[in-house]
């Protein structure tokens, strides 16, 4: 699969450990970065085309087919929409288990992400299963968490990827209280271990970076934000999720599938790292404690520290799904009734990896006329291309290639690109004159 | 179907994706502790999400997630086909082209043009197709996602050299086996569970809702019964035709049951 260019050619064979395809094209011309663009050219799947004319008790079954790492942020953040447009009160139980059902994806996907994505890259080595082999213990201990983050969704959902158990106005089912004390101490059991993650990731020797950016996050007046709050940035912004278009705009570059979001006319950064900085304050203290003590100061303007991030977020979700367990009661229904109205909904919550948006333009019959989803990756698209040529800089232009190479995917892997669909392939093209 | 005895040392383990959400490789990468246990059985010799990257060896056994969606997919999978002793196609779109193939009855050039600016520089088949209309496909496994255990037990079949098993039966099946009432009888819950393929376990109607198809048709599908029973219900047409036309609208006993909808509501 060579590629033939104008000069040097080379075709470094792939980034693996991301989730979608994506390739990077990187052109140097006498010591200067002159093109330096992240393609992504998965084949688009048109959800929002095929949403139209369904009904809006189809919409969690279908959007959560847009991601298998990620199917409960779809899920919620189109539930959110669709019961504030019709005027429904969630019931106080539904409110709390959807967050805790949240915090089981969250769990999931960023142990997934620390273990089987980006910390090889920290060790030297190409996958966790070679990982595996020189740090067992931490590794295994990641797959448990990962493990006990799909558990939680199942209890909600059924099953963690695609779950089932999300309904406009609630849940379709209540797990009963035998098997919710099992999470309890199941969770309690976790507590240490994801404490003892942090402190690991903490110790990870990451390359130096620094560098300005604006973080953008959900925001609660309470919580640390994750399915509700309203949308903020570094800057001092802060508006409901429906003025998201009076600030946010979304552009096609052709040399990808993926759309292209700005925030005032610049790339931002969504996710983890993101989150923290914008959200610290809203730890638990225990947390704060324990981020002082490993000397994680908050906010950063590191990419690096994502990982680590990740690990702190793993340790609050933790923490949140059992102070929401704690005194759970069978509710007397785990759904309230709905009835549709014409209308536009818009919902916001904080996927895994960072801010997601829909907006559906509803008919009386309660089916969609339109639909709009703005996912995080498409917002981190522009800032992963800024870092890059910043990083690159830094790093040094005269490095060997597959230095170049490396150094490139562990910065894109910062970002745990979620491009589903298609090949896994980045291919890096270099060329130099 | 063996594998075990074709290869003394350890069998060579493909995973390879195509259109997708990449929800079925989960069933690998979500398997815990376990997923060592398979690095130690198998070798896994390409997979992209997990690390190894080798997509032009040859493997004895190469798990295919996604369907064919972009010209250059239908050249992958020929070149996936030629090095692979045992061709397994995993999940929805895999198998019937997965939900994006709602995009295969409508004008699906139209609405390239109403999402991107460069309608042009969009690569992509009008067609979503599941692999087994591009190459021989030696086994498939259905479903929206492929659940871990079921993985696990075509794996295991295949280190023992056993033809894994086809459970082509229906959901109902699970329900009775679960002691699970009929939401459908008890109900009137529109229950896609008479004629859709076993394997997930009853998941939805475990929570007192209706399953919706996402393994794709059963065996002996009667889907004119099913549709029938629908409107006895009181379903508008409309309504009963989304049933089928969801995440597997294009496998052939769900397009034909939509189908003939179409024509008697014209």
């Amino acid at each position: 699969m060579t590629e033939s260019l104008r000069s040097v050619s080379i075709h470094v064979p792939v980034l693996a450990r991301v989730e979608g395809e994506g390739a990077l094209d990187l052109r140097i011309d006498n010591g200067v970065i002159a093109e330096l663009r992240l393609r992504i050219f998965e084949p688009p799947r048109f959800f929002e085309k095929f949403l139209e004319g369904h009904h809006y008790s189809e919409i969690p079954d279908m959007v959560a087919r847009i991601c298998g790492i990620c199917p409960v942020a779809y899920q919620v953040t189109a539930a959110q929409a669709l019961e504030k447009l019709f005027g429904v009160e969630l019931d106080p139980w539904a409110r709390a288990m959807r967050r805790v059902f949240y915090c089981g994806e969250w769990i999931q996907s960023h142990s997934l992400h620390i273990h089987l994505l980006a910390a090889p890259d920290f060790f030297g080595c190409s996958s966790a299963i070679e990982l595996a082999r020189i740090a067992p213990e931490e590794v295994r201990r990641g797959l448990r968490i990962q493990a006990l983050g799909n558990e939680l969704m199942d209890l909600f959902g059924a099953r963690s990827v695609h779950p089932v158990g999300i309904r406009i106005g609630g849940f379709h089912a209540a797990p009963a209280l035998s098997r919710i004390q099992a999470m309890r101490d199941k969770l309690r059991a976790a507590l240490p271990e994801a404490e003892a993650l942090v402190r690991w990731a903490a110790r990870i020797q990451l390359p130096p970076d620094d560098q300005a950016f604006i973080s953008v996050a959900l925001r609660h007046p309470t919580d640390y934000a994750i399915e509700a709050g309203a949308i903020a940035a570094s800057d001092g912004l802060l508006i409901e999720a429906e003025s998201y278009d009076d600030h946010f705009a979304e552009r096609h570059e052709t040399h990808s599938t993926a759309l292209f979001s700005t925030y005032h006319q610049q790339p931002y950064l969504v996710g983890p790292l993101a989150r923290l900085n914008l959200n610290r304050d809203r730890l638990p203290e225990g947390i704060k404690a324990l981020l002082a003590e490993t000397g994680f100061t908050l906010p950063s303007r590191n990419i690096f520290h994502s990982l680590l991030a990740r690990a702190v977020e793993i340790l609050l979700a933790l923490q949140e799904a059992l102070r929401l367990l704690d005194h759970y009661t069978m509710p007397e229904s785990p759904w309230v009734p709905v009835i549709p109205r014409a209308g536009v909904a818009t919902g916001c919550t904080e996927a895994p990896r960072g801010l997601l948006w829909h907006r559906y333009e509803m008919d009386d019959d309660g089916r969609v006329v339109s639909a709009r989803i703005v996912p995080p990756t498409s917002q981190n698209q522009g800032r992963i291309e800024e870092d890059l040529r910043l990083s690159l800089l830094n790093f040094g232009l005269d490095q060997p290639d597959e230095a170049l190479r490396l150094h490139c995917e562990k910065v894109i892997r910062n970002y745990d690109p979620c491009i589903s669909c298609a090949t896994h392939f980045l291919r890096m093209r270099v060329e130099r004159t | 179907m063996n594998v075990a005895s074709a290869n003394p040392s350890k069998p060579r383990v493909a995973v390879h994706k195509f259109s997708s959400c990449d929800g079925c490789q989960l069933a690998f990468l979500n398997l815990g502790e376990d997923l060592l246990t398979l690095a130690d059985r198998v070798d896994l010799v390409h997979f992209a999400e997990a690390g190894p990257l080798d997509p032009d060896t040859e493997v004895d056994v190469a798990f295919v997630e996604g369907s064919v969606y972009t010209p250059e997919d239908r050249e992958r999978i020929q070149h996936i086909r030629r090095h692979s002793r045992l061709l397994i196609a995993i999940g929805a779109c895999a198998v019937s082209g997965g939900i994006q193939a709602l995009r295969n009855s409508a004008d699906g050039g139209d609405w390239v043009a109403q999402i991107y600016a460069h309608p042009e520089a969009i690569d992509s088949l009008e067609h979503s197709t599941p692999i087994a209309q591009h190459v021989k496909v030696d086994f498939e496994l259905w479903g929206c996602p492929v659940s871990g255990p079921q993985m696990l037990v075509v794996v295991n079949s295949l280190l023992l050299g056993v033809t894994p098993y086809d459970n082509a039966d229906k959901v109902c099946t699970e329900c009775k086996r679960r002691n699970l009432t009929c939401i459908m009888v008890s109900r009137g819950v529109a229950c896609m569970g008479p004629v859709t393929r076993a394997g997930c376990g009853a998941l939805c109607p475990s929570l007192g809702r209706d399953c919706y198809g996402c393994y794709g048709p059963a065996a002996h599908a009667n889907t004119d019964a099913l549709a029938a029973r629908f409107t006895h219900q009181g379903l508008a047409p409309q309504a009963i035709m989304r049933r089928f036309q969801s995440i597997n609208s294009q496998a052939p006993v769900f397009l034909a049951a939509a189908d003939k909808l179409r024509k008697r509501n014209d």
